[in-house]
């Protein structure tokens, strides 16, 4: 009967909101990247897998905010696996610290092809505030290909959303 | 104040290059000393770090075996060691390892007498050293010799860098009997940013921003941190309102934080229900947060001198909004807990800390808590606004995973409340003064304790008279946390340790740096 109440929520209206609009700055970076034979492949899941690759940990905060009630990632067929082995895509975070790199670097070729590659973060894109230390890389793009970056600090759920939702739209 | 830590001060000097608290420049003998107190359990570590030519000890009159109505005060006690050697604390006290390790990694220097003289954040990978250009890297990664364990039918479960979920990585190597943990030992370090090098000549506004980025999750406790310790370093007055602002601040992003702690170690006892209910009552936070301030998690927010985003008078209705929301909502969530028995049967027993590990090892924030210990920098030493604010500190016994969660429920009750007062006692005026310019050549230090939701988290900061940061050093409260996971998950099923782990939520990156 507890659970019952505590499943009330299911009587009032949904916390859900509607999808933002796919980000046009993530459908113009990958316009011409993903192939056509690939797309069709996906079909219209995604599965991720997120590598934190030396974050500060503010991005893992918001792309966990994805799967509550009102982001509910898993709608559009996105879902996060455990391995990289299940995954399309690796969601990468960080500046990617040299002590990250090999890891890294073992997840993606982990990752059956074609998979594509998201860096999250103003860390991922250059190695945002961390750029120029004797500790990090300086972005994903250092250390493996990146098909798609989303840029903020940390990118807000909303724009993970658009930007995976254009991922998404891009290789159906 | 204990006898042996009044002795301390006694030699120490006041408000010269250090502020607020009192330096002592030890020779040898009196470094020696200091350790000794702290194997007598006289007073706690607060802080042990090093910078090219020394290494600075912090330490604090709380709450140990020995101490009488312990203050919270801090004492810095500094060496200088031209010839990078210095005698080890960690020979004598066991929780001073990792971190003389780190001391060793990033300064290249030599702690004589060191137990455990392998690596820590230094994996090989370097190019060169923070302070130490050109030194040698350690051995790779892959050859880091993990303690021998030795006995019929054991074996061996490496875990990570990489983990199963959306967390931070590091490694885990388990070694079982059967099922049953008989140890585990941690290694980290894969995180490491080289925050310390990079604050090294930065502004005042970059670093900030840095140190708001030492722990993501903590970003407004690292930045008040960063913003006292710079404060008492010049010597600058923060307007009566930003101090109100910042409670305010670090009181919703500790409910944010616990909120999304309750949920994920419920989650993690496969009861899924209470994810779903604290993820939207933590994402009304951070929308909150975002309508008032600006930004969700509140970076960059708290700055030197005050803040940098005053609460308007919409502000102010979003926010009790909010409060109204949660004080409705949590009771259930509570109950629900409470009254859930195959979810108890996860929590209760399970990851046991006793209260003399988590004492010796100066333990703060809820897992300390939750084992006996009171202690909260807000209180011990204390600091504005909270020594106007009446509030107690939510203790437990237990020391189990149970506990720990329920000290978490009952610290977002007393957070809500201390939003309350904030918001009835907050001044009108305004919420940011210019930090004060140096009266000389000499450079200014500042030494800041500030609890953030994990515990309490130390600060030290030097500037130049030009007002950039010559050096800094952030230690979370993960430092004296981390070791103890090892201890709790002793004799616990595999299965068990996201449990113990959830339940501790260490910061990976707060410890690595
Ligand atoms: S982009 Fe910002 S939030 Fe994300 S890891 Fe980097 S510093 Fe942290």
């Amino acid at each position: 009967m507890r659970i019952i109440r505590h499943l009330r929520t299911l009587l009032d209206a949904p916390l859900t909101e509607a999808a933002p609009p796919a980000a046009d700055a993530a459908l113009a970076e990958l316009a011409g990247q993903v192939d056509a034979a690939a797309r069709q492949r996906l079909g219209r899941s995604l599965s991720i897998r997120e590598v934190d690759a030396g974050s500060c940990n503010g991005c893992e905060l918001e792309i966990h905010a994805l799967n509550n009630a009102f982001y509910d990632i898993e709608r559009f067929g996105i879902r996060f696996v455990a391995s990289p082995r299940h995954a399309d895509v690796l969601l990468v975070t960080g500046p990617v610290t040299r002590n990250m790199r090999e890891a890294l670097e073992r997840t993606y070729v982990a990752t059956p092809s074609p998979k594509w590659v998201v860096a999250v973060g103003d860390c991922a894109v250059d190695g945002g505030l961390f750029a120029g230390s004797y500790a990090v890389e300086g972005g994903v793009a250092a250390v493996i290909p990146v098909d798609l970056h989303i840029r903020g600090c940390p990118p807000t759920p909303t724009q993970l959303l658009a930007g995976l939702l254009a991922l998404l739209g891009s290789s159906r | 104040m204990g006898r042996t830590f009044a002795a301390l001060i006694g030699r120490a000097t006041r408000g010269t290059d250090l502020r607020p608290w009192p330096r002592l420049h030890a020779d040898v003998e009196g470094w020696l000393r200091a350790a000794g107190g702290l194997r007598d359990g006289a007073y706690g570590l607060a802080g042990y770090w090093g910078e090219p030519g020394r290494v600075n000890l912090a330490l604090i009159d709380i709450p140990t075996e020995t101490a009488e109505a312990p203050t919270g005060g801090l004492c810095l006690v500094s060496l200088d060691c031209p010839a990078g050697r210095f005698p080890s604390v960690g020979a004598v006290f066991p929780p001073a390892i990792r971190l003389e390790r780190t001391i060793c990694d990033l300064h290249g220097m030599r702690a004589d007498g060191n137990p455990d003289p392998r690596p820590w954040l230094d994996h090989g990978c370097w190019r060169a050293r923070e302070g130490m250009p050109g030194a040698a890297p350690a051995g790779r990664a892959t050859d880091y010799p993990f303690l021998p364990v030795e006995g019929e039918s054991l074996h061996r479960i490496p875990v990570g860098p990489v983990h199963a979920g959306i967390i931070e990585p590091g490694h885990f190597r388990f070694t079982c009997s059967g099922e049953t943990v008989v140890r585990l030992e941690e290694r980290l370090g894969y995180v490491h940013k080289g925050i310390e090098g990079l604050m090294a000549g930065a502004s005042l506004e970059r670093a900030a921003h840095l140190a708001g980025r030492v722990s993501g999750d903590s970003t407004v406790a690292y930045a008040l941190a960063f913003a006292q310790a710079v404060e008492a370093a010049t010597q600058t007055v923060v307007p009566e309102r930003a101090v109100w602002l910042r409670a305010l601040m670090a009181e919703l992003e500790r409910i944010a934080n616990h909120l999304g702690d309750i949920g994920a170690i419920c989650n993690d006892a496969a009861f899924s229900i209470m994810l779903a209910h604290c993820g939207v009552l933590r994402e009304r936070v951070l929308r909150a947060a975002a309508l008032c301030f600006g930004h969700r998690l509140m970076m960059d927010k708290v700055i030197p001198g005050g803040v940098a985003a005053d609460l308007t008078t919409d502000g102010r209705a979003v926010i009790e909004g909010l409060l109204a929301e949660v004080r409705a909502r949590l009771p259930e969530l509570a109950g629900l807990y409470d009254k859930t028995t195959s979810l108890q049967d996860r929590t209760v027993g399970t990851g046991h800390l006793r209260p003399d590990l988590a004492r010796r090892f100066g333990c703060g924030g809820v897992i300390g808590r939750a084992s006996g210990r009171a202690v909260d920098a807000r209180r011990l030493p204390g600091y504005p606004p909270y020594d106007q604010l009446p509030f107690d500190i939510p203790v437990a016994e237990a020391g189990d995973v149970d506990a720990r969660v329920r000290v978490r429920f009952a610290e977002v009750v007393k957070s809500l409340s201390l939003i309350t007062h904030a918001l009835a006692r907050m001044p009108a005026g305004p919420v940011l003064a210019t930090i004060s310019p140096s009266d000389g050549d000499q450079p200014a230090e500042g030494l800041a304790l500030v609890e953030g939701f994990r515990g309490d988290i130390l600060l030290w900061v030097r500037l130049r008279p030009d007002r950039t940061v010559d050096r800094c050093h952030a230690r979370d409260p993960s430092w004296f946390q981390w070791p103890l996971l090892e201890a709790v998950i002793e004799g616990n099923i595999v299965a068990d340790f996201p449990l113990c782990n959830k339940s501790f939520n260490c910061s990976y990156s707060g410890h690595d740096l």
